[in-house]
């Protein structure tokens, strides 16, 4: 860990917490997120309710926390899908090269070229989809950056003499490129999760926030920066705490990944 | 060049007609019934579904309506809104201005501060300069506007009271007045973009050995960095920049949201969650064309700031 340099550490111990609000759910919030309590409604942060409470008198501290299950586990799946399909259509045209690395690449610069979240507010929008839709679509938007960060990543290995010794032995071509290739970018597969991680998070949240595909009212963070947006004026921290969470939880993964992308590749090249 | 551009153009009308095709079949999408869909909150007697059957053929095959409604759409007619009965083509011409104000003035913002602050962070590698200028891309390109934007609202607007907080304002300076702080969040995202291609196509130029020997020969500093350097760079930078038209589009609609301004980006909202198809038809169909209108300009002006890319492009 303290290789990673200060920025790392310091990113990753916010990353931390919220994945144990991840696992933890509504375990480690002080109230029942969903409780009503009227006589407390709007009031202002207080010993007991930390953030203060809703205009239904809800915790905001707690729910919050209670958010970070559904903010964080989508964007997840979005990320270890793009990453997954990545690994094999970008190994593969890295690979081959030659038709299927034109076909590969051309379906990818086409996608490439998509305003992402906006194909995402319509399609989702339109077909009221759930939270599977929306994981399903975002995941088809991601799989285009991710292909293109492996396999530009893989085409610089597959030149490699390492590759045409495998090859050589008459290993089978799987073999080579998940046991042989795949290892030696393993940054960049790292670097490609957190970044599609990161672009998830944020489409998810702007979805929830437009009221597409989330459920009005719930403790979700994008839900709840809109449903305290019109309060700004009078009470700014029911909009305020969640809006901070999604900012802090972006940038601490763009840090770690910057950071761990970073170190792997300064410790190969100093081998 | 007439003929690489007469190819661009032949492609790009394919690819309206293809993405004519999905946009049509949009309508497909929507949960329920195509004549719920269009017929909206409209009390359904026998004589409105007859009137909307026959209104949108709605008893023809699925390609025999698409062509229909793509032979209207070269007319531009766009059908009208399920919602509020408005011609769809009013309707954008009513938003269009608030969106493309918006987007100039963060644009504006983008070049004028994005690709200096990028330059100079890129020309002195690891310098003050660079680490913060780094710091705030790697904030930018992970802060959604969204957050920004209420950030803004909350420490500009309710803490400070500089500037007003929602609506879009009256006449050029109050306009002018309201759209700080929306373009400022825009183009905090969009800044971000910039800056990292403009430090990175920086540092890529600054260690050619071109640049090291023109300086050996005791070229002007300032030359070396205009005509040299710049003009090297400039390539990757125009390249981003039609990712930042494109990253654009999707912020204005967030921006838009949270500050309440009334442009194609609320439009698009509030016509997608109540389902009115032609409305987001048509606001699908112009953004696609300014996508593909955008990727074609980026193609020609690489082309014409390098010759090796023009090279390429005719011999292609």
């Amino acid at each position: 860990m303290r290789r990673l340099g200060w920025p790392a550490i310091v990113a990753a111990v916010p990353l931390a917490v919220i994945l144990v609000f991840v696992v933890t759910g509504d375990l480690l919030a002080p109230f029942p997120p969903n409780e009503q309590n009227l006589l407390l409604s709007s009031g202002g942060p207080t010993g007991e309710h930390w953030l203060g409470t809703d205009d239904l008198g809800r915790d905001v501290l707690s729910r919050v926390i209670s958010g970070a299950r559904v903010a964080v586990i989508g964007p997840l799946l979005v990320a270890l899908v793009a990453v997954a399909v990545g690994i094999c259509l970008g190994l593969a045209a890295a690979y081959y090269r030659g038709r299927v690395d034109a076909v590969i690449s051309r379906l990818v610069d086409v996608m490439y070229a998509l305003p992402a979240l906006l194909v995402a507010i319509v399609v989702v929008g339109i077909s009221s989809g759930g939270y599977a839709v929306t994981v399903l679509v975002l995941s088809l938007l991601s799989v285009p950056t991710a292909i293109r960060m492996i396999r530009s990543a893989a085409s610089v290995q597959s030149g490699l003499p390492y590759v045409e010794a495998a090859q050589s032995l008459r290993l089978p071509a799987r073999t080579v490129m998940f046991r042989h290739v795949l290892p030696n970018i393993v940054p960049t597969v790292v670097a490609t999760f957190l970044l599609d991680f990161v672009v998830a998070l944020i489409a998810f949240s702007a979805l929830a926030f437009l009221g597409i595909g989330g459920q009005p009212g719930s403790a979700e963070w994008g839900v709840m920066i809109a449903d305290g947006r019109e309060q700004i004026l009078f009470e700014p921290w029911l909009a305020l705490a969640p809006a901070v969470m999604i900012i802090l939880t972006a940038v601490c993964a763009t840090v770690l990944g910057d950071s761990v992308y970073d170190r792997l590749t300064a410790r190969r090249e100093a081998r | 060049m007439i003929r690489f551009l007469a190819r661009r153009l032949a492609a790009m009308v394919a690819m309206l007609l293809l993405v004519s095709f999905l946009v049509f079949s949009l309508l497909a999408l929507a949960p329920g019934s195509l004549l719920a869909t269009l017929m909206g909150t409209a009390p359904s007697t026998p004589e409105l579904i007859e009137a909307t059957t026959a209104k949108y053929h709605l008893d023809d095959p699925f390609l025999v309506q698409y062509g229909r409604w793509l032979g209207s759409a070269l007319r531009f007619d766009l059908g009208t809104s399920v919602r509020s009965g408005e011609d769809v083509l009013d309707a954008l011409g009513q938003t269009l201005p608030m969106s493309f104000q918006l987007a100039l003035f963060a644009l504006l913002l983008v070049v004028l501060v994005g690709i200096p602050l990028g330059a100079a962070a890129g020309l002195r590698r690891g310098a003050a300069t660079d680490r913060v200028v780094s710091t705030v891309a790697a904030f930018g390109m992970s802060a959604p506007p969204f957050a920004v934007g209420l950030l803004l609202v909350y420490v500009f607007g309710v803490l400070l009271d500089w500037f007003p907080v929602f609506g879009s304002g009256e006449g050029f300076g109050d306009r002018l007045w309201h759209l700080v702080l929306p373009a400022v969040s825009l183009a905090t995202a969009l800044m971000a973009i910039v800056l990292r291609q403009t430090r990175a196509a920086m540092l890529d130029v600054m260690d050619q050995d071109y640049i090291t020997f023109a300086r050996a020969r005791g070229v002007a500093p300032t030359r070396v960095l205009v005509r040299y350097a710049l003009r090297n760079a400039a390539v990757p930078i125009v390249t981003s920049s039609g990712v930042v038209l494109i990253a654009a589009l999707s912020g204005a609609v967030l921006v838009e949201t949270v500050f309440s301004l009334p442009g194609v980006g609320s439009l698009l909202v509030v016509s997608v969650n109540t389902k009115d198809i032609p409305v987001v038809q048509g606001i699908a169909m112009v953004a696609a064309a300014f996508v593909i209108l955008v990727n074609l300009a980026v193609d020609v002006l690489t082309g014409l700031l390098d010759p090796r890319v023009r090279a390429r492009q005719v011999a292609s």
